[in-house]
C-alpha cells in the first residue's frame, strides 16, 4: 500500500502510531508520582524533540547509512535551517510555511556547495572536509557573520522587525496560518495527565512524511545504486558509471532533511544560536545514528529518540532521587551505590552517553536494531530447535 | 620587517604543538592504521598531569605558631608544603614553582603506560574493522576522557604557571638588529619552542638511528614481511602507540603555562591537528611536523589586523580553508607518500 511492500507497510504504520499516539504512550506512569516524574516523556518539549532530531537522523542515515560517507559536519546544515527560518519570522510573519520553507532550501542550497567539495574526496577525508567546513560555518557565525547571525546573543524575533506579512491581530507565536504551534489540549483521566501540543503534532506529522519518504528512497533504484556504491564504488566506476551525482544528491536530500529539522526547531521556539553548528552537535547526530542502527529503517528513530530520552531523564536525577530508590537497602550499600552511579548522573550525563557509545559501537556495531535481531534470533533458535530436538542435529 | 617577524614568533609556539600532536596522530596511523580521535584527549590528559602535580606538591600540613596572630587574635595557622618541610624552605619552594617542568618526568611513564592500556585495550580488537567504526570508538573515548576530566578537575580552566625565571619576555629583535622592545616575545613561549624541537628531533632520531626504529619503519612499509622474518612486529607497534601517548602527554604538559587547561582542550587541539595531519600528509612524520609549524604561522598571520581588515573572518577560517584547498589540489597532502588513502 502507498507503494510500500507489506512488511515496509507494517513499519510505517507502526511509526505513524507510535508518533501521533505519544503523548499517551510515552506517559505510563500518573503524572505526579514519583516514577511519573523521573520517567514521564510525555510532555511537548521533549517530545518535539524526539521527532525532530528523527527528521536529522533519518536524513543522516540516507547519506551515511545507504553510501557509508561519514558526515561529521552535518549540524551546519541544521544551523543553517534555523537561521534561515528565524529570518523568515523576522522579515515576513509568525506563519511557519514559508520558515520551513526556506530553511530547507537553504539548506539544500548550501549542501550541494558543500557536498560538491567534499565529496571529491571519501574515506576519512570526507569526514574531515564536512568537519572542517561545519566548524567553518560555526567560527563564521560567531565573528564576521554577526550581523546576519547576531552572534553570541543568537537570533531571535525583536518588536522593531519589519514583519512585513504581519496583520494585525495574528499570533505573536510561530503559527500555522493562525494555529497557533504553542496551544495545548490537555486532557485529564485519573491520574494521567495528557497534553497534546500543536507544534508536536506539526513536527510529528514532518517526521512521518519524512519517514515515509526515506523508505521509499531506500526501496527504490536511486537507492540500490547508493548501497552499490558503498559496497564497492570502484566497480561502479568501471561498469561505466558516474558516481558523483548520486552520491551529491544523497548528501543534498540528507541535507535537506537537516534544514526541515532546524526549520521545525525555530517553529518550536524563535530563536537560534551558533551552538547549533558545533561539532559536538555534529557528533551527537552520529552518535544517534550509530546506536539506532545505521542503514536501517527505523534505526535513527529509535537512536534519536533513546538519545534525547536518556539525556532528559539521567540529567534530571539527582543523588536524593537515587537515595529514595536505594531505600530498602541497608545504609553503607546505598551510600556505596549512590558514590559509585553519582558521576554518571545529573551534569554527568555526557560521560554515560559516551560509555554508551563506546559500547555500542565495540559489541553492536549495528546498534539497538542489531540488538534486537540478535535477542529475536536467540528466541527463533530456540524454538527451532526444540522443534527440531529428536531430528538429525547439524554436524559442527 | 618587525611585525613580521613578531607574526612568525607568535605562530611558532602553536605550531609546535599541533606538530608534536599531528606527530603523534601520524606515528598511529603509519605503524598501526588506525585514526586515532582520542590524541586531543591524550594531550589533556597529559595537561592535567601537570596540574595534578601541581596540586601535590601544594599538599600542606597546618602548625599553628603561638608567637603571631591573626586579624581575630587567635594564634596564626600556617601552612606548610611538605616538599618545603622534606626539602627545606627554598629548594621546597623552587620544586614548586619548577612543577611545570618536573611533570614532565611524571608524564612519560603515566602517558606510556596510558597508550600502552589503551592500544593493548581497545584499540587491539578494532584492526581489522572500517575506518568509521576506529573513528567512532575513538570519539567515544574522547568523550568520556574529557568528562572523567570535568568531573575531577572541574569545568573551568586551571591556571598553571610556567617557573618564575621564564615568565618575562624577551627582546628577540634587539638580538637581530631591530629596535628595543619592538620585538617582545614571552619567554616561555620560546622555551615551548625549543622543547618541541628537541622532541621532534628525538622521535625522528630514535626512528632513524635506533635498530628498534629500523624495524618499526619496515614494519611501517610493509608490516606482513616483517613478521614473516620473525620479528613480533605488534609488540613495537604497541611501544610506538605508547610514544605516540608520550609525545601528545609531553606536549600538553609544556602547553599547560600558555593555554590554563580545562577539560575541552583535547577536542580543541584535536580537530585542529587533524586538519594539519591531513594537509602534511597522512602517514609522512617530516609532513606533520612541517604543516604543524606552517599552519600555526600562518594562522597568526591572518590574525594581523591588516590582513584582517582586508578578508573580515579570515583569521577564525584560514585553518580550515587552506585544508580544503590542500585536499582539492593535492589530496595526499603535502608530503604524503603516493597510494597512501589518497582517494
Amino acid at each position: 500500500m502507498l507503494g510500500l511492500n507489506k512488511s515496509d507497510f507494517k513499519l510505517f504504520l507502526i511509526v505513524c502510531l507510535l508518533a501521533l499516539a505519544a503523548p499517551i504512550l510515552l506517559n505510563p506512569f500518573p503524572t505526579d508520582s514519583a516514577l511519573g516524574q523521573s520517567f514521564n516523556a510525555g510532555y511537548p518539549a521533549l517530545m518535539q524533540r524526539f521527532v525532530i532530531f528523527g527528521i536529522l537522523v533519518i536524513g543522516f542515515n540516507i547519506l551515511f547509512g545507504l553510501t557509508g560517507y561519514l558526515s561529521f559536519g552535518h549540524a551546519a546544515f541544521l544551523g543553517v535551517g534555523s537561521y534561515a527560518a528565524v529570518w523568515m519570522f523576522k522579515l515576513l510573519s509568525y506563519n511557519v510555511v514559508p520558515a520551513i520553507l526556506l530553511s530547507v532550501v537553504v539548506a539544500g542550497v548550501f549542501s550541494v556547495v558543500i557536498g560538491y567539495v567534499s565529496l571529491r574526496r571519501s574515506g576519512i577525508y570526507f569526514s574531515i572536509l564536512t568537519l572542517a567546513f561545519a566548524q567553518m560555518s560555526y567560527q563564521l557565525a560567531y565573528s564576521v557573520l554577526t550581523p546576519i547571525t547576531n552572534g553570541e546573543t543568537g537570533l531571535q524575533v525583536y518588536n522593531n522587525d519589519p514583519q512585513i506579512l504581519m496583520r494585525a491581530g495574528d499570533p505573536t507565536v510561530p503559527h500555522l496560518f493562525g494555529w497557533r504551534m504553542n496551544d495545548k489540549t490537555e486532557l485529564s483521566m485519573g491520574g494521567w495527565n495528557f497534553v497534546f501540543e500543536n507544534g508536536y503534532y506539526l513536527a510529528a506529522i514532518f517526521m512521518i512524511i519524512s519517514f515515509y519518504l526515506a523508505i521509499r528512497i531506500f526501496r527504490s533504484p536511486f537507492g540500490m545504486m547508493l548501497r552499490a556504491i558503498k559496497s564497492n564504488q570502484t566497480r561502479m566506476s568501471y561498469t561505466g558509471l558516474n558516481t558523483k551525482p548520486y552520491m551529491l544528491a544523497a548528501f543534498v536530500i540528507s541535507g535537506m532533511y537537516a534544514g526541515l529539522a532546524g526549520g521545525l526547531l525555530a517553529a518550536m521556539d524563535p530563536l537560534t544560536g551558533a551552538e547549533r553548528m558545533f561539532w559536538t552537535a555534529s557528533g551527537e547526530i552520529v552518535v544517534m545514528a550509530i546506536l539506532g542502527g545505521v542503514g536501517t529503517l527505523i534505526g535513527p528513530v529509535l537512536g534519536a529518540g533513546l538519545i534525547k530520552y536518556l539525556e532528559n531523564i539521567v540529567s534530571k536525577i539527582n543523588d536524593s532521587i537515587l537515595h529514595s530508590w536505594f531505600a530498602f537497602m541497608p545504609d553503607w550499600l546505598d551510600n556505596l551505590l549512590v558514590g559509585i552511579i553519582h558521576p554518571f548522573i545529573g551534569k554527568g550525563w555526557h560521560l554515560t552517553l559516551g560509555l554508551l557509545f563506546m559500547a555500542v559501537v565495540i559489541f553492536l556495531p549495528g546498534g539497538l536494531v542489531q540488538g534486537g535481531q540478535k535477542i529475536g534470533a536467540l528466541f527463533n533458535r530456540k524454538k527451532k530447535s526444540d522443534a527440531a530436538d529428536g531430528a538429525t542435529k547439524p554436524a559442527e | 620587517m618587525d611585525a613580521f617577524l613578531l607574526q612568525i614568533l607568535n605562530g611558532l609556539d602553536k605550531g609546535a604543538a599541533y606538530a608534536l600532536i599531528a606527530l603523534g596522530l601520524t606515528l598511529i596511523f603509519g605503524t598501526l592504521g588506525v585514526v586515532n580521535f582520542a590524541h586531543g584527549a591524550l594531550f589533556m590528559i597529559g595537561a592535567f598531569c601537570a596540574v595534578t602535580l601541581q596540586r601535590i606538591l601544594s599538599f600542606s600540613f597546618t602548625t599553628i605558631d603561638e608567637t603571631r596572630t591573626d586579624f581575630l587574635g587567635n594564634p596564626l595557622k600556617v601552612q606548610t608544603p611538605y616538599v618545603e618541610s622534606w626539602f627545606g624552605p627554598e629548594l621546597g619552594a623552587a620544586i614548586q614553582d619548577w612543577s611545570v617542568p618536573l611533570a614532565i618526568l611524571m608524564v612519560i611513564p603515566v602517558m606510556f603506560l596510558f597508550g600502552w592500556i589503551m592500544e593493548r585495550g581497545l584499540i587491539k580488537h578494532f584492526y581489522t574493522r572500517p575506518h568509521a567504526d576506529q573513528i567512532l570508538v575513538t570519539f567515544g573515548l574522547a568523550i568520556v576522557i574529557g568528562e572523567l576530566i570535568k568531573y575531577f578537575f572541574g569545568a573551568n580552566p586551571i591556571q598553571t604557571p610556567a617557573p618564575q625565571m621564564f615568565l618575562g619576555t624577551i627582546d628577540v629583535g634587539s638580538w637581530l638588529g631591530f629596535d628595543r622592545g619592538a620585538v617582545a616575545y614571552p619567554m616561555w613561549r620560546l622555551v615551548y619552542f625549543m622543547f618541541s624541537l628537541l622532541i621532534i628531533a628525538a622521535v625522528f632520531a630514535f626512528l632513524q638511528f635506533t635498530t628498534f626504529g629500523m624495524v618499526v619503519r619496515a614494519g611501517m612499509a610493509d608490516r606482513e614481511t616483517v613478521g614473516l622474518l620473525g620479528i613480533d612486529i605488534d609488540k613495537r607497534f604497541t611501544f610506538m602507540f605508547g610514544l605516540a601517548a608520550a609525545v601528545a602527554g609531553m606536549a600538553g604538559v609544556m602547553y599547560t603555562p600558555i593555554l590554563s587547561p580545562h577539560y575541552n582542550i583535547g577536542m580543541d587541539f584535536l580537530v585542529l591537528s587533524f586538519v594539519v595531519v591531513v594537509v602534511g600528509g597522512m602517514g609522512s612524520l617530516p609532513g606533520a611536523v612541517l604543516a604543524g609549524f606552517l599552519l600555526g604561522i600562518l594562522q597568526s598571520f591572518a590574525s594581523m589586523n591588516e590582513v584582517k581588515a582586508l578578508i573580515p573572518g579570515i583569521d577564525q577560517i584560514i585553518i580550515y580553508l587552506i585544508a580544503i584547498i590542500i585536499l582539492l589540489t593535492r589530496p595526499r597532502g603535502l608530503m604524503g607518500r603516493k597510494g597512501v588513502m589518497e582517494n
